[in-house]
């Protein structure tokens, strides 16, 4: 079901956690609240929740004012970061739990609890697992029982909380595609906190830039990799080269093939994958001098030093193909001309 | 593969064990002085206190035991302790509560207060009582009037058994609690639990080991204070003394059969509450 949230603030003292919210989420949407630590992502969902209270604004859920009333209530379901099992339950009594605690009138019968919580344990692939107690369990499994407890009231919306934030990296990713492919299956509208921009663009279809307080962007994983807001999505989205006009750099912006075309801006962000590198076969006037490269599996990175330059001295990062990489049959040291293809230009 | 690898590795621990380990005379010497010390001022006292009870036979033991004081003390303990504990685990229970799970001002004072019983004198307990509520205190002449008996009367007694026990239950759950957080509980409440549910289905079980543990010892302590009982109850026999003050009256009045007799019950309690109390430690390790 759809979330509206209008003009929510929160204050923790003299902190602004968060600033006038806006934002809608359509019904269905598996959505990631993405930003650096600190920025109120977590804050908004457990407002989202009810875990936590709102200074200003209110929460709608499916058209109904959801903000005065208990977490219990809402009819949401919320997966913790450090999932917050209930370890004196085995997994079976886990997922029952929100069955069982129904008012008596809404309790389905014993055995209806038994086939549901089966169904369920089925779902996350763990049924075999019922009668184990969360201490017993692994961190990615812990996470899993976690989402199929939630998913036993047939929450109208879910809230996850840095889902994968515990979890080992080779974990994380298996369980990134399988939460995508659940949220296929079930289509019930999601909000996940994260941080990592790479977990964001990778599971939601949906992403919600915040920083500060404030939502910076919102938008399809490509319109924000594509169409950055302003500087600071820029940079929090994937890497990113700055060049500040004001340092000098434009002359040797010039050389790279970069003219400024309007006066959108005085700073240039370019992508590193943008930055199209040739061998300079005269030892003279070449824009920079290859550092060092490291391996990305598919990718290299070039660092790279740029030469003629009054500006900055930081180096600038550019990416290509492993087999294009090898062609070039590039050394450390080698002079190198580069182009860019284009740059999102900030003020 | 534990059992496999295991011999491979013993004689190298067993290597190091030697290396670091004390010569055997700064051991043996040690281990010497703490039985030495723990017998002689435990075991001996306990024994004596067992040979004593027994010293004029069975029958006096039992009539010693049995006698109109000795047995009016010990329902007087008992009903201190039914009364005391059940409170005290209910405000231990609240307290920890409030400690750990909300944020207000003057929590640190609250935490710090909690712990005034520990620090204060059992003596100086009893007088606090004495300066509220006897004839020259602040409510003593309400009191007179209305015909309230606080001090040298059950009332008194219960009171300052109250104070100085208090901490237990507290003590014991704040920390756990505090280590714990209170995901579990936001957990439940997320799931539809309410509040009070959400307290008897997820946070007493997940407590239960420490909250019986700070019970034991808070009842041990309700049965066996006598300092500040001792300062309030006015040692009325038959009708205010507790059993430990029944052990030194009878003492004083050289009933040393008596006197020992009931000091084998607070002893037997005491041994009770050790096991018990080791059980629990167990139990909450090996959760």
């Amino acid at each position: 079901m759809s979330i509206l949230l209008s003009d929510i603030s929160k204050n923790f003292g003299a902190f602004t956690a968060l600033n006038h919210i806006n934002l809608e989420v359509p019904e269905g949407e598996l959505v990631a609240l993405l930003g650096p630590s600190g920025c109120g992502k977590t804050t908004l969902l457990r407002i989202i929740a009810g875990l936590e209270h709102t200074d200003k604004g209110r929460v709608l859920i499916n058209g109904d004012d959801k903000t005065d009333q208990n977490v219990s209530q809402r009819g949401i379901g919320f997966v913790f970061q450090h999932y917050a099992l209930f370890r004196h339950m085995t997994v079976f009594e886990n997922v029952a739990f929100g069955l069982r605690v129904k008012p008596k009138r809404d309790r389905p019968s014993n055995e209806i609890i038994t086939k549901k919580v089966h169904a369920l344990l089925d779902l996350v692939q763990l049924d075999w697992l019922h009668n184990r107690y969360p201490d017993q369990l692994s961190g990615g499994q812990r996470q899993r029982i976690a989402l199929a407890r939630a998913l036993a009231v047939e929450p109208s919306v879910l809230l996850l909380d840095e889902p994968f934030g515990a979890l080992d990296a080779s974990v994380r990713k298996d369980l990134r595609q399988w939460l995508r492919n659940l949220h296929h299956e079930l289509n019930v509208t999601s909000i996940f906190v994260t941080h990592d921009q790479e977990e964001a663009m990778e599971v939601a279809s949906q992403v919600v830039v915040l920083n500060h307080g404030q939502i910076e962007q919102q938008g399809s994983p490509s319109d924000i990799y594509d169409h950055p807001a302003n500087a600071f999505v820029s940079r929090f989205i994937g890497q990113t080269n700055v060049f500040d006009l004001d340092e000098h750099d434009a002359d040797w912006l010039q050389t790279a093939g970069l003219l400024n075309p309007t006066q959108e801006g005085k700073i240039a962000h370019v992508r590193p994958h943008d930055i199209i590198i040739e061998k300079s076969d005269a030892n003279h006037a070449a824009p920079a001098t290859l550092k060092d490269w490291q391996h990305l599996g598919a990718l290299i990175r070039l660092e790279l030093v740029k030469n003629g330059s009054n500006g900055s001295t930081a180096p600038v990062f550019a990416e290509m193909p492993n087999d294009q990489f090898k062609q070039l049959e590039l050394a450390r040291g080698d002079k190198i001309n580069l182009k860019i293809r284009q740059a999102h230009w900030f003020h | 593969m534990n059992t496999v690898t295991k011999p491979l590795y013993k004689d190298k621990i067993v290597a190091q064990q030697r290396a670091l380990q004390d010569p055997d005379w700064v051991k043996w010497s040690l281990i010497t002085i703490a039985l030495s010390f723990i017998s002689l001022f435990i075991c001996i006292p306990l024994g004596l206190v067992i040979v004593q009870a027994f010293s004029k036979g069975l029958e006096a033991y039992w009539s010693a035991l049995t006698q109109p004081d000795t047995l009016a003390a010990i329902k007087l303990t008992l009903l201190v302790a039914v009364v005391t504990v059940p409170l005290n685990t209910v405000f231990g229970v609240a307290a920890a509560w409030a400690i750990t799970r909300f944020d207000f001002k003057g929590k640190s004072f609250l935490t710090t207060l909690i712990d005034l019983p520990f620090s204060v004198s059992p003596v100086i307990s009893g007088l606090i009582f004495v300066l509220l509520f006897g004839a020259e205190g602040w409510f003593g002449e309400w009191l007179m009037e209305h015909d309230v008996k606080i001090i040298f009367a059950v009332p008194g007694i219960i009171l300052a058994t109250l104070f100085i026990t208090f901490p237990f239950v507290a003590r014991q759950l704040i920390p756990l609690m505090q280590e714990m957080g209170n995901q579990e509980e936001e957990a439940a409440l997320s799931l539809g639990a309410g509040g009070w549910k959400t307290f008897w289905a997820v946070t007493i079980p997940n407590i239960k080991w420490a909250l019986l543990y700070g019970v034991l010892l808070c009842n041990a302590r309700a049965m066996g204070e006598f300092g500040a009982v001792s300062v309030v109850s006015g040692h009325i026999r038959g009708m205010t003394n507790t059993l430990p003050l029944h052990v030194e009256v009878s003492y004083n009045d050289y009933d040393v059969v008596g006197a020992f007799a009931s000091a084998s019950i607070l002893a037997a309690l005491a041994i009770v509450t050790l096991i018990l109390k080791t059980a629990l430690e167990w139990k909450q390790t090996n959760r």
